[in-house]
């Protein structure tokens, strides 16, 4: 375990959560603030957790994936798109229909990641090009398809968008949610908690199984696994779409958790702020969502410092800019990538195609 | 395989022949991404036929359509040359569209406030240029960043782009929804005032909108190509791109050639803004430039990274999206289909082995390096 690297994670976080507190604490109790900054952080790194899983997969298997955005952009999308068409068409309950919604997102991400699979491990296309085919193509048929079945005349929901669902609901922890104040942090909405199980089912996964022994083996040396019997494509391959599935899980948080409605390109970098999170926390599950952490603490004091803004010091004016605010996972994110707390080692085969 | 004795024997027939050679897999690519396309246009319930009927008027259809798509095609050239040169120097810059923006706002702000606020004026003959330059200057300054994080730390220049896009992003927001908003009181849009006619491109043609940035954009291609195999410097950056451990070790400073690339990769995209300003909008606005670094990378991959195939991978694009506003007009797909058969394009360009499986094209170039894993 690398702890300077969590401590400085540690640190990042304690300086945001600081800096809110520090603004807000004339209105709202330290308390009440640093909860509720802890309730939106779990919250809002869901998709940069899940995003950052689906990029350890990959790598680990050897196969380099900048395509999570797209996935989790096209998971958003058809996942939405198949919870609406239950509810409205097919006359289900807001509940299945939601189920549904996230199950045709899962499917979304696998299938996008199979193509990715098919064009790095079968057609060894360089994978940072294959990465952007890929996020391009989910742009051009999410924004297609987003107008020609919501905003054209004579498609099927008749030239406007129908009512969504609504968003998945609140499940709370029995006894910790039932604490006071501090209870608000364990009650969260059901991907947050499947990203959180999946953190430690991945870390089980990869370091505790025979399948994440040959995962890893496909991804350091592929040709000393092939030699002992390790079936490298068929590893890459199913590796890469279970990495594409959580992705596309990741992209039901958009429009399915968060709020009820597709807008194009809502993603907005956060399938590369992940893949940040990702080399951040060295390629490994609890390291990546340390590091998700951060990125969703960066977003909570951007939502927090638009509650707090008349509260802003004049020496500290450039806070209510929230544009300037905005800046702060990008900003972090290139920071990390510098090394400076210490080098990121990838997996030793990441990127190579695997010939026999 | 032609034999040697024959290439030389006929030099034109050989180039020919080398042309077609190069423009094969790229036109299949693109015959294949039509086809798909029509059937997804089938699907939307129009007619495929039509709809590319519409598409070809709309782009070549008349002297009005033909400028239109040389307007169009002017920015995609830039771009796509930006992106390409960065490919050739072994980096991937994913990050024309933030350098774009701040071409744009950078010569917007030279075109209005010099005369405008500072109270500068000053002829055409220096306004333009200096407008044009100092917007390049800034795309190239913003490209160095990732350049230098690239070479000296290491930070991988695809994420750093991608994040600088989005810092350029929130602040050309800011710029122009506050220190740069056209302060007419009717305006609510985030948008620069218009610049002063002194730092206006002229037009080519009385009547269209075709103006000398097209003529620009064609002959910086042609510089690009002279610097990239003609000079020292284009030997360099191929020779880093290809091997930069070879690089290092002929002596060749790689360091500064990966910030050298970059700078220029991003003056190339601040010329796009810059030209889209002076020679087109006569304005900045928010927006505009949205897309345009990832239709950069389609341009430059199925040029093959060379300025004459960006060049002709461009005008292909701009007649895409040129002509797409007919075909709606006369199918009412909607115009976003284009990005469809455009990434599918990208695709069948990236992974050419498809093509080559589905038209029995045996394999003769090497592959070329485009980018490298994390690690490199």
């Amino acid at each position: 375990m690398d702890w300077r690297r969590f401590g400085f994670i540690a640190l990042i976080i304690a300086i945001l959560f600081s800096v809110v507190v520090l603004i807000g604490k004339a209105q709202i109790s330290p308390l009440i603030i640093i909860t509720s900054m802890m309730a939106t952080t779990i919250a809002v790194a869901t998709p940069l957790t899940l995003g950052a899983l689906s990029g350890l997969y990959c790598e680990r298997a050897g196969v380099v994936n900048i395509g999570i955005e797209g996935m989790m952009l096209a998971a958003a999308f058809f996942g939405w798109l198949a919870a609406i068409y239950m509810n409205t068409i097919f006359l289900f309950a807001p509940m299945p229909s939601l189920i549904v919604g996230v199950i045709a997102a899962i499917l979304t991400g696998g299938l996008f990641a199979l193509l990715h699979a098919a064009l790095s491990v079968t057609f060894k296309v360089d994978q940072i090009i294959g990465g952007t085919v890929i996020n391009i193509l989910a742009v051009g048929i999410t924004g297609f398809l987003n107008r020609q079945l919501f905003f054209e005349k004579g498609s099927i929901f008749g030239g406007n968008v129908p009512h969504a669902p609504g968003v998945l609901p609140r499940i709370d922890i029995p006894i910790l949610a039932d604490i006071p104040v501090i209870g608000r942090i364990f009650d969260q909405q059901p991907i947050t908690w499947a990203a959180i199980l999946l953190v430690f089912v991945t870390h089980i996964v990869l370091f505790y199984t025979r399948w994440g022994l040959r995962t890893r083996a496909v991804g350091e040396h592929p040709r000393a696994a092939d030699t002992v019997g390790i079936n490298v494509f068929y590893m890459r391959y199913a590796n890469v779409i279970i990495g594409g599935m959580m992705a596309g899980l990741g992209g039901a948080y958009f429009t399915l958790e968060s709020v009820p409605s597709f807008e194009p390109l809502m993603t907005n970098g956060r399938g590369f702020i992940a893949l940040a999170a990702m080399i951040f926390g060295n390629w490994t599950p609890f390291g990546a969502w340390a590091a998700a952490l951060v990125f969703g603490a960066a977003q909570a004091l951007q939502i927090n410092m638009q509650f707090f803004r008349e509260a802003i010091p004049p020496q500290l004016a450039i806070l209510q800019i929230s544009y300037v605010v905005g800046l702060t996972p990008y900003i972090l994110t290139m920071l990390i990538l510098t090394g400076i707390i210490g080098k990121n080692i990838p997996p030793a085969a990441d990127g190579q195609p695997y010939e026999k | 395989m032609q034999s040697s004795e024959e290439r030389f024997s006929n030099p034109i027939l050989g180039l020919l022949r080398a042309a077609a050679n190069a423009l094969l897999v790229p036109l299949l690519a693109v015959l294949t991404a039509m086809i798909i396309g029509g059937i997804v246009i089938a699907l939307a319930k129009g007619d495929p036929f039509y709809a590319y009927v519409g598409l070809f008027q709309g782009a070549f259809g008349s002297p009005k359509a033909l400028s239109e798509t040389a307007v169009w095609a002017t920015p995609y050239i830039f771009a796509g040359l930006a992106v390409a040169l960065a490919f050739k120097g072994g980096l991937f810059n994913i990050g024309a569209e933030g350098q774009l923006a701040f071409g744009a706002v950078m010569a917007a702000w030279i075109g209005y406030a010099l005369p405008g606020v500072l109270g500068i004026d000053l002829p055409a003959i220096i306004h333009i240029p200096l407008a044009v330059g100092l917007g390049a200057l800034t795309g190239a300054l913003w490209a160095a960043i990732p350049g230098f994080l690239k070479a000296y730390t290491g930070g991988h220049e695809v994420i750093n782009t991608i994040m600088m896009n989005y810092i350029a992003l929130n602040l050309t927001s800011f710029l122009l929804n506050a220190p740069m908003k056209d302060p007419n009181p009717d305006n609510v849009i985030a948008r620069t005032p218009l610049i002063a006619e002194s730092a206006r491109m002229p037009i080519i043609f009385e009547g269209f909108r075709l103006h000398w940035g097209f003529l620009l954009a064609l002959g910086v291609a042609f510089l690009i190509w002279l610097l990239l195999w003609k000079t020292t410097m284009g030997y360099e950056i191929r020779t880093v791109g290809a091997n930069p451990d070879a690089a290092k070790y002929a002596g060749i400073n790689v360091k500064r050639t990966i910030v050298l690339t970059m700078a220029l990769s991003g003056l190339l995209a601040g010329l796009a803004g810059a030209i889209e300003v002076t020679g087109l909008n006569y304005r900045h606005e928010l927006g505009f430039s949205i897309g345009y670094g990832f239709d950069a990378i389609a341009i430059a991959l199925l040029g093959k990274t060379h300025p004459a195939g960006v060049v002709l991978a461009a005008i292909l694009f701009a007649a895409m999206r040129n002509g797409a506003t007919r075909m709606q007009f006369l199918t009412q797909i909607p115009v976003d289909v284009i990005s469809v058969i455009q990434a599918l394009i990208l695709l069948f360009v990236a992974a050419d082995a498809i093509i080559r499986y589905i038209y029995r094209i045996r394999a003769r170039e090497e592959r070329v390096v485009l980018t490298r894993g994390w690690g490199g």
